[in-house]
């Protein structure tokens, strides 16, 4: 096995990054990969909460890159999923207890062990961040359709390009669909016109991952909501395939029970 | 027209137009105030070489892709006369 490096990115912060890396993760373990996921979010760690596997936390990574214990004694084995682990993140420590040096000797180390090494990284665009993405084989930019963060994830991108870790690829998270209708928020066309970069997902908004994270369940765990379902399709671009996206127009939905569509 | 039409701009266009401006001046790190002196600095230069109307001369960031590109619509006085005529 040598593991694929994503990292998740959006400059922004509270746009999803930890939530989809939790969903991509579970996605792909679904589907019988080897899934590590790595919390990058040093001081403010929440992967483990949205994962639901923060009481079986011992060491965590920065324990790791100084020593005091193995990779593989960091890595926290899912109860549901058993090929999938987290690394956290030290709640207790800074960033700069990490160099995007160390993060790259640690993949390297865990690549030949999985098939992903998915990436949470912090926002903003500083140390955190560019420990994130040093590993990285591949880069996914999370925005919402929403100004700030569209502005914010361009910033992204254009780092990604200058440090030679383009093209990335985009996902558009917390969409909807009725607002879209009302021209009351920009569209998956608009924010591509803008962005200029391929797109791997569209995500709409949905309230069950706020029941999820309350659990600590990723909704990707049951195919049935939309969000769950737009996950997995990640998952499946990710490993290759070809999948359309979701049609989460209403109109279009409604049209197609009558028949008419 | 559509604007009285529908009463009110619908938000996602101000929202697309605003950010089209603003992705430029963060890209090119180039602000509206630069882009004006750096064309009064080209008009001085080009005219110190052949006859143009300042009053014509645009200059603008246009975006293909992720590529900016600077684009510069200089008429000669020539051309212009001769396209009066």
């Amino acid at each position: 096995m040598t593991a694929k490096v994503v990292t998740i990115a959006s400059g922004k912060g509270g746009v999803g990054k930890t939530t989809s890396v939790a969903n991509i993760a579970v996605a792909l373990a679904s589907r019988g990969q080897k899934v590590t996921c790595i919390d990058g979010d040093i001081g403010l760690r929440n992967l483990d909460v949205i994962l639901g596997l923060e009481n079986r936390i011992v060491y965590d990574l920065v324990d790791v890159i100084e020593g005091r214990c193995r990779l593989r004694q960091a890595m926290i084995r899912d109860k549901r999923l058993s090929d999938l682990y987290l690394i956290p993140a030290a709640q207790t420590r800074d960033k700069s207890a990490v160099s995007p040096s160390d993060m790259v000797r640690l993949c390297d180390e865990l690549r030949p062990e999985v098939d992903w090494i998915l990436i949470d990284s912090p926002a903003g665009i500083e140390r955190g961040f560019k420990n994130a993405i040093a590993p990285a084989d591949r880069v996914l930019v999370l925005t919402n359709p929403e100004v700030s963060a569209v502005r914010d994830a361009d910033r992204v991108i254009g780092i990604l390009e200058a440090e030679g870790k383009g093209p990335a690829s985009l996902i558009i998270n917390r969409l909807n669909p009725s607002m879209v209708r009302r021209g009351d928020m920009l569209s998956v066309e608009d924010v591509l016109d803008l962005l200029a970069i391929d797109l791997i997902g569209i995500v709409p908004e949905d309230e069950n991952v706020v029941v999820a994270s309350n659990r600590g369940q990723p909704l990707a765990l049951d195919g049935k909501n939309k969000a769950g379902q737009a996950f997995q399709n990640i998952a499946r671009r990710l490993m290759g395939e070809k999948v359309p996206f979701l049609d989460l127009d209403p109109q279009n939905v409604f049209q197609r029970l009558l028949g008419r569509k | 027209m559509m604007d009285f039409l529908f009463r009110r701009k619908k938000s996602a266009n101000s929202a697309k137009e605003r950010l089209q401006l603003v992705l430029i001046h963060d890209r090119t790190d180039l602000t509206p105030a630069q882009l004006e002196s750096l064309k009064d600095d080209l008009i001085a230069t080009i005219s110190r070489y052949i006859e143009i109307d300042p009053t014509a001369v645009s200059i603008n960031v246009a975006q293909d892709g992720r590529q900016q590109r600077l684009v510069a619509d200089i008429p000669l006085k020539s051309a212009i006369r001769r396209r009066a005529r």
